[in-house]
């Protein structure tokens, strides 16, 4: 199974991919909104890059709504991979 | 307003030119290429798969980086007819100088059609979808890509515009019809400014339409020399891909910016012929040139120059050449830009125009690229064979599409 931290890794090099961010700005503190500019349709993208990315299933649509940092989403990923 | 009383209408003119065209990004490439008398008119290997399809041509836009003109969040819905309009609405606005106070005012608005919505975007949402009817891995951007008013709700995302959005779409007159839209707007006063024109995109569907109908061009090993406008040889359209955008303008507004004025817009004239789906019909063609003429109070005598929709089909050249000879006369000078960057269909009327208003700027005549051997039945016009010098004040341009579209209008020379 893929450590955590490679998880991690991978979570911000699709996403920098996704959306042309810039890595070094993706800090676990950054929120996903404000400080890297996404929005409402990057979120509905966001989860198709990641599902695609990783070959999960994400549905629970509450706990995706709840996300607001990427340590918000590492969390979220984390926790579906452990399952 | 009382019953009775009169309205002053406003007089309209052109500030600001901007191009993406087969010649590559802005107006200088397209102005280059064609004063070189240069072809932009390519073969296209990877069409030669498609079963049934006999055309091999096109002229697309070269390729170039969006990623350094446009930030993502602005191009994550734009297919490539989109990015066009928005790189030649920037370069138009820019060549105007309108200031973003004024472009951001509510007294600017957008008028730009195509075709279709993005044939590219099209193909990749039917890839996705069609094998298994599956909607999964569709990007949320993909809707805005496809829908008809992609280029005016992109361009106006992209410049904050927040005047009227319209998107005339009505194939090969979207530009002319989105021109003339924005002349009936500001003369109406309710708009100042306009950015007016039409974009489309080369994709091998395109090209198959006009092959269906065996009227795209299957010259393939010659792509240069085709298509061939008025001339007895030709054998169809060859499709391009761009945008061209014009900033129309009251003239007040422009007088009192001080802004270079490269033509007033007199007169629109805007018919359907009613007759077939298809086929062209040279009295509604003349038909849309009287009445421009009649709306700019003109006189056909006084017409210095007709630049032709001519595509390079058999029927359409003959029926325009003797509309034109109907409606202006037979000694006026006629050429036809297709020879040089092909039928860039919903973006025709608003290229070619930049290229008119240059030709206004010089006082030179372009001629018909590709034109060996004029046809006979072309004869009831003057047709223009090489880069001439020319006194040009007034002069009219024609576009024509499938569904029986009749569009001219009529500029001056200020």
């Amino acid at each position: 199974m893929m450590s955590d931290e490679a998880l991690c890794q991978q979570v911000v090099k699709t996403l920098a991919e996704e959306f042309e961010l810039d890595p070094q700005k993706m800090t676990p503190e950054a929120t996903l909104y404000d400080d890297l500019g996404l929005d409402s349709l990057d979120a509905v993208d966001m989860v198709v890059a990641l599902e695609k990315e990783f070959g999960m299933k994400l549905t629970d649509e509450q706990a995706l709504r709840s996300i607001r940092t990427i340590d918000d989403l590492f969390k979220f990923l984390i926790s579906i991979k452990n399952q | 307003m009382g019953r009775g009383a009169t309205v002053s209408l406003k007089r309209v003119v052109i500030t600001g030119r901007g191009a993406v065209s087969p010649y590559g990004l802005g107006v200088d490439s397209l102005v280059d290429g064609v004063w070189a008398n240069r072809s932009a008119v390519r073969r296209m290997p990877e069409w030669e798969r498609i079963r049934g399809l006999g055309s091999y041509l096109a002229a697309p836009v070269p390729d170039f980086d969006a990623k350094s003109l446009l930030p993502r969040a602005q191009r994550r819905t734009m297919g490539p007819m989109s990015v066009y309009s928005a790189i030649a609405s920037k370069e138009a606005v820019a060549d105007a100088a309108i200031d973003d106070e004024m472009l951001t005012s509510g007294r600017v608005g957008v008028a730009i059609g195509s075709t279709t919505g993005s044939p590219t975007a099209y193909e990749d949402f039917y890839r996705r979808f069609l094998p298994d009817e599956a909607i999964e891995e569709i990007r949320s951007g993909e809707f805005f890509k496809i829908m008809g008013h992609t280029c005016s709700a992109n361009v106006c995302l992209a410049l904050g515009i927040e005047g009227e959005q319209w998107s005339p779409v009505s194939a090969c007159t979207s530009a002319s019809q989105s021109i003339g839209l924005g002349f009936l707007l500001i003369q109406a006063g309710r708009q100042e400014a306009m950015l007016c024109g039409g974009a489309d995109e080369v994709h091998s569907s395109v090209t198959g339409v006009f092959d269906v109908v065996r009227a795209a061009s299957c010259r393939n090993d010659t792509p240069t020399a085709t298509p061939k406008p008025f001339d007895r040889d030709r054998d169809g359209v060859v499709c391009g891909g761009g945008s061209g955008v014009l900033v129309l303008e009251s003239y007040d507004s422009a007088m009192a910016r001080g802004a270079k004025i490269y033509a007033e817009i007199l007169g629109f004239g805007h018919v359907n012929d009613s007759t077939h789906i298809a086929n062209p019909h040279e009295s509604s063609m003349a038909r849309a040139m009287g009445n421009a003429l009649a709306d700019a109070g003109v006189a056909s005598g006084e017409v210095d120059y007709v630049n032709a929709h001519a595509t390079g089909t058999e029927l359409g050249d003959v029926a325009e050449a003797t509309a034109i000879g109907m409606a202006v006369g037979n000694t006026t000078p006629v050429s036809s830009f297709k020879g040089h960057f092909g039928h860039t269909l919903g973006a025709a009327g608003s290229l070619e125009t930049v290229v008119l208003l240059e030709m206004l700027e010089r006082q030179e005549v372009i001629p018909t690229l590709n034109l060996e051997n004029p046809d006979p039945r072309c004869s009831d016009v003057q047709l223009i064979r090489n880069i001439e010098k020319r006194k040009l004040s007034v002069v009219v341009k024609n576009s024509f599409a499938l569904g029986g579209v009749n569009v001219a209008f009529v500029m001056r020379r200020v």
